[in-house]
């Protein structure tokens, strides 16, 4: 038997969150810090074992422990990539909580190593229950982080958070219970490849779509985010904006388009629609926000919208673009609110009003977020460019009018970015706390550096990352070709006219009829 | 069959009856300083009647071994998992009760009998295959309840909730007498067997009726709506152990016996009663969930919680299928942790001089003031809402999933939906523990035998119970094929 490295990810900062709870503050830190970094160092000996080209599932393993569902793990090269993702951000957030969070930080340290275990479980799962749980249970701890530790409206936004996500994922359950009474079998590999029939599909789609939606977020059903975001914690927001939001793309990669490829394609209009609508409105939204966390909230709806059209574009450009966009996004949006973070543990405000020319006191600070404002922007030899600029080719393959559409809200992200860095890093210093700030330390730098490492990576040799999950966008291509929509603007090449088109009957027929021409 | 085997069968019982009248007289005599001597006595000839009632499970082959006294009485796998759910949760609940009661210098030697006769009627509602077994059992457990519920004498609260549950109890009674007569009079037996062949040869309008009738009485014993109005002045005037008391054992007990009633003698009708039992399953789910939202008390919250759970246990019977009822027996078991839990958890809220704090302003901020009882009631609360990875969702999940299997995916899709809201007032508790500022004083130490309860509880409901599913479900899949023949 394999080394059961999926389970020793998940058992460590499970023991680390049980011993965080008994811990007085500067253990529960290291603890939290140690089990993190364990984490992170099994990630990496997870994609170096990863065999690309092998196997689809990998590191499977399996123990009939439950009635009714298998405690089964095993991941395939998307499932590594987000779980790469996951257990990168985790240190970084405990990093960042490192002196933001003083009170009841042993609890707090706690909620988050139990995130991480649910994050990593929810990748992992093999089996159509088990992942549920691990989806649902991440509502506990993100509900205490946001309510116990987050800002002054926090408890508005812990209850629409907690209720909004329960809601969309209760329905996804009973779609749950109806597949696997129909195909008899809770093993999400089997299920990749039972088709369902397409009156069915429909049904299973929209429950499906009710859950992934509401944590994708896409408009309209986005308005949780904007309050969970500015409400919660610095590093609460990284891993909302970091991997949470991942959950709901990766549930469409998952399931709703390979196991309801008919449905998908069925409502792929509607996907579209929500989309652009997202994309306009949502950066039209962000241009007027006057609250940094907020801001960029808004900024994560449209940057999703883009993973959704490039998901139901059903090729494989926009599917892996869909991918980079969300693993670029994951780093990106992260960084920013890290970077918000850091600004907002020196001055306790967040109104983007109270700063102004921090490059002049800041420059290392302005540095890190010029390059975060630009990544996220889609600059060329950041991690964006490559997502955005695969989504949107795979989505034109489809639709000219939404890729248009699409296309403007990367200009509209170049306008709010670059007016939220001008107000912040450039003009006078007008306030003059503002202006007395000290430059990053040696922890902030431990917590950019790397990520701004990672989207350069990622930016200019994209290749090591969609190495591992080629295989599995082609497989997945392959299984939802059968269903794919027609380009809209198929330019058939037809047979040349025999003559110019301004060409004139030499003989002339009836005056009536030339008269009627012009 | 022997008479030996009939007494066999319903050792039980007998033997509970014969300690709770040797009790009563040592009560009588000994006064009030043998109080905490026959508790303990109790718990333990409960915890033997729970392992006796095991053993019977472990030899039940079928429900027809196990037929006493002329098929009055039946003490099969379902009636036997039901019992040992009933004694181990009054035993739980009797633990927790003295310190209580002598707070208020009210603890009597007759409290831990009138639970012993409960146990017992209990015990006979679970088993009997009767209609006249059943209203016996039934009448016997009422009336120990309703000296239960106003034990405090001095307390205007627990005599008023007395006199209601008496008077509310006596018209469910005599609904339910009514339904058992016109079922006598179209069938001509009281005997579940006589009753569903009588059925099946010929169900008239007047039957009809009479089954309607049984099961408005039985929904009141299980408080749902629209039977429930009796539930939250009872629960929050009944002393805080009794309140514990009535939300877990004779719940088990009245939802077994309306089980038993739904699939035995009422098996060849299923499609009549499902209406009733869905309409009464959403409109519990619903009500609950509405009425607990504005509720200030935590036992009156804690009422509606309770009618809340009736309606998911209600879907289990609702798709009247073997794997319905294996649901509701698992569900009835998490439950009863869960509400057993939750209420020791209550019980553990004093402050410093004695008074039991009862509302939300009472328990704002405790999880600074008491960490491990705040996170205990946390699991608890995540636990009633059926929230993952907690057990309780486990109760939700093969409701449902027995709902669905039996094509009722619409009432599985609008249950499920509801429990939405029901989720509000638990996060509302939590959000009251955790995220407000502490204003009161929180007595900082608890009886030992709280904690052990306590602790029991939580590790069932902790995510460790999904390693009792298995178990769990043999168990109960063992107790719903008691049914199988029926159907």
């Amino acid at each position: 038997m394999e080394f059961p490295i999926l389970s020793l990810m998940l058992a460590v900062p499970l023991a680390g969150a049980i011993a965080c709870l008994f811990l007085g503050a500067q253990s529960a830190r290291m603890v939290a810090l140690v089990a993190t970094l364990i984490d992170l160092a099994l990630g990496v000996v997870l994609w170096m074992n990863y065999d690309i080209g092998g196997a689809q599932w990998q590191f499977t393993e399996r123990a009939e422990i439950f009635a009714g569902f298998s405690y089964a793990l095993g991941i395939d090269g998307i499932a590594l990539m987000l779980i790469m993702l996951s257990v990168f951000l985790m240190p970084i957030c405990i990093l960042a909580s490192w002196e933001a969070i003083d009170k009841r930080v042993g609890e707090y340290m706690s909620a988050f190593l139990l995130m991480e275990v649910l994050m990593i479980g929810v990748f992992a799962a093999q089996d159509l229950f088990l992942f549920y749980i691990f989806f649902e249970a991440g509502l506990i701890p993100m509900y205490l982080i946001i309510g116990v530790w987050g800002g002054d409206n926090r408890i508005y936004a812990s209850y629409k958070f907690f209720l909004y996500t329960l809601l969309g994922s209760v329905l996804m359950l009973i779609a749950m219970m109806w597949m696997v009474n129909e195909s008899g079998t809770t093993d999400i590999p089997t299920l990749l490849n039972y088709d369902f029939s397409p009156a069915a599909q429909t049904w299973l789609w929209l429950a499906f779509f009710a859950s992934f939606a509401v944590k994708m977020p896409m408009w309209p059903v986005h308005t949780w985010l904007p309050d969970a975001h500015v409400q919660a914690p610095t590093a609460g927001s990284v891993i909302l904006a970091g991997v949470l939001l991942k959950l709901g793309g990766y549930g469409f990669i998952r399931f709703s388009l390979p196991m309801f490829p008919e449905a998908s394609e069925q409502f792929a209009w509607l996907v579209y629609i929500l989309s652009m609508v997202a994309v306009i409105y949502t950066s039209l939204v962000a241009l007027v926000q006057n609250d940094m966390k907020k801001l960029i909230a808004y900024s994560s709806v449209a940057h999703m919208a883009i993973v959704t059209v490039g998901l139901f574009a059903f090729n494989v450009q926009g599917i892996e673009g869909a991918m980079m966009v969300m693993l670029g996004h994951g780093l990106v949006s992260g960084a920013l609110f890290l970077c918000v973070g850091v600004i907002y543990d020196r001055l306790h405000t967040r109104e983007i009003a109270r700063y102004g020319g921090l490059s002049i006191n800041m420059p290392k600070y302005a540095l890190f977020f010029l390059l975060f404002t630009m990544a996220s922007i889609g600059l060329p030899g950041t991690s964006n460019f490559i997502g955005e600029f695969l989504a949107l080719a795979g989505i034109y393959k489809v639709s000219t009018l939404v890729t248009l559409v699409c296309t403007t809200g990367i200009i509209l992200g170049a306008a709010y970015m670059l007016y939220l860095y001008r107000r912040v890093a450039f003009g006078e210093q007008k306030n003059a706390d503002a202006a007395a700030m000290l430059d990053l330390n040696a922890r902030e730098w431990a917590m950019l550096a790397p990520i701004a490492a990672a989207v350069l990576w990622m930016g200019v040799y994209p290749e090591s990352f969609l190495a591992p999950m080629r295989q599995d966008i082609a497989a997945l291509e392959a299984r939802i070709a059968r269903a794919a929509p027609d380009f809209d603007a198929d330019n058939v090449i037809g047979t040349p006219r025999e003559r110019h088109a301004n060409f004139v009957e030499a003989t002339h027929g009836s005056a009536h009829g030339e008269e009627g021409a012009h | 069959m022997s008479y030996a085997t009939s007494l066999y069968l319903t050792g039980a019982e007998i033997g509970l009856s014969l300690a709770g009248l040797v009790f009563l007289l040592v009560a009588a005599w000994g006064g009030p300083r043998s109080a905490r001597m026959l508790t303990s006595l109790t718990v333990t000839a409960l915890i033997v009647a729970a392992i006796f009632s095991a053993q019977l499970f472990e030899q039940a082959t079928g429900e027809v071994a196990g037929r006493a006294f002329g098929d009055l009485y039946r003490a099969g796998a379902f009636g036997s998992f039901a019992k040992i759910l009933i004694y181990l949760a009054a035993a739980a609940v009797l633990v927790v009760t003295p310190s209580f009661f002598e707070q208020r210098g009210a603890y009597r030697g007759e409290y831990p009998v009138l639970m012993l006769f409960n146990a017992v009627g209990m015990g006979m509602m679970v088993s009997a295959t009767d209609l006249m077994t059943l209203y016996i059992g039934l009448e016997m457990s009422s009336i120990a309840s309703y000296v239960l519920a106003s034990f405090l004498r001095n307390d205007d609260r627990s005599a008023e909730a007395g006199l209601k549950y008496f008077v509310l109890g006596a018209l469910a009674s005599g609904i339910i007498l009514y339904g058992v007569s016109l079922v006598y009079g179209f069938t001509g037996t009281t005997n579940y067997e006589g009753v569903r062949a009588a059925f099946a040869a010929d169900f008239a309008t007047g039957a009809l009726f009479g089954v309607v009738f049984v099961l408005a009485g039985l929904a009141f014993k299980v408080s749902a709506v629209p039977f429930h109005m009796w539930t939250p002045d009872v629960y929050e005037g009944a002393p805080t152990p009794v309140t514990a008391f009535f939300a877990s054992a004779p719940k088990v007990a009245a939802m077994g016996m309306l089980v038993r009633m739904a699939m035995d003698p009422f098996a060849g009708e299923v499609d009549s009663w499902r209406q009733i039992v869905i309409f009464a399953a959403l409109a519990s789910i619903v009500v609950g969930a509405l009425g607990a939202i504005g509720q200030q008390n935590l036992k009156r919250l804690l009422a509606y919680s309770s009618i809340n759970n009736v309606g998911f246990i209600l879907i289990g019977l609702a798709a009247a299928t073997p794997s319905g009822i294996s649901g509701v027996m698992t569900y009835l078991a998490i439950y009863a942790a869960m509400v057993v839990g939750s209420f020791t958890a209550l019980l553990m809220l004093r402050d410093p001089e004695g008074n039991n704090l009862e509302t939300f302003a009472d328990i704002s901020g405790l999880s600074t003031r008491r960490p491990a009882l705040a996170w205990s009631l946390l699991a608890l609360m995540f636990s009633l809402a059926g929230i993952p990875p907690l057990f309780g969702f486990w109760g939700k999940f093969v409701v449902f999933q027995a709902a669905v299997q039996a094509d009722l995916v619409a009432l599985a899709a609008i249950g499920i939906a509801a429990s939405v809201i029901g989720a509000f007032y638990y996060i509302k508790f939590i959000k009251v523990m955790f995220f407000d500022e502490p204003v009161r004083e929180v007595e900082a130490t608890s009886p030992m035998s709280h904690w052990v309860v306590l602790a029991i509880c939580v590790a069932i409901i902790s995510p460790l119970g999904y390693l009792l599913t298995i178990p769990l479900g043999e168990w109960t899949a063992q107790a719903a094929a008691s049914f199988v023949a029926a159907m």
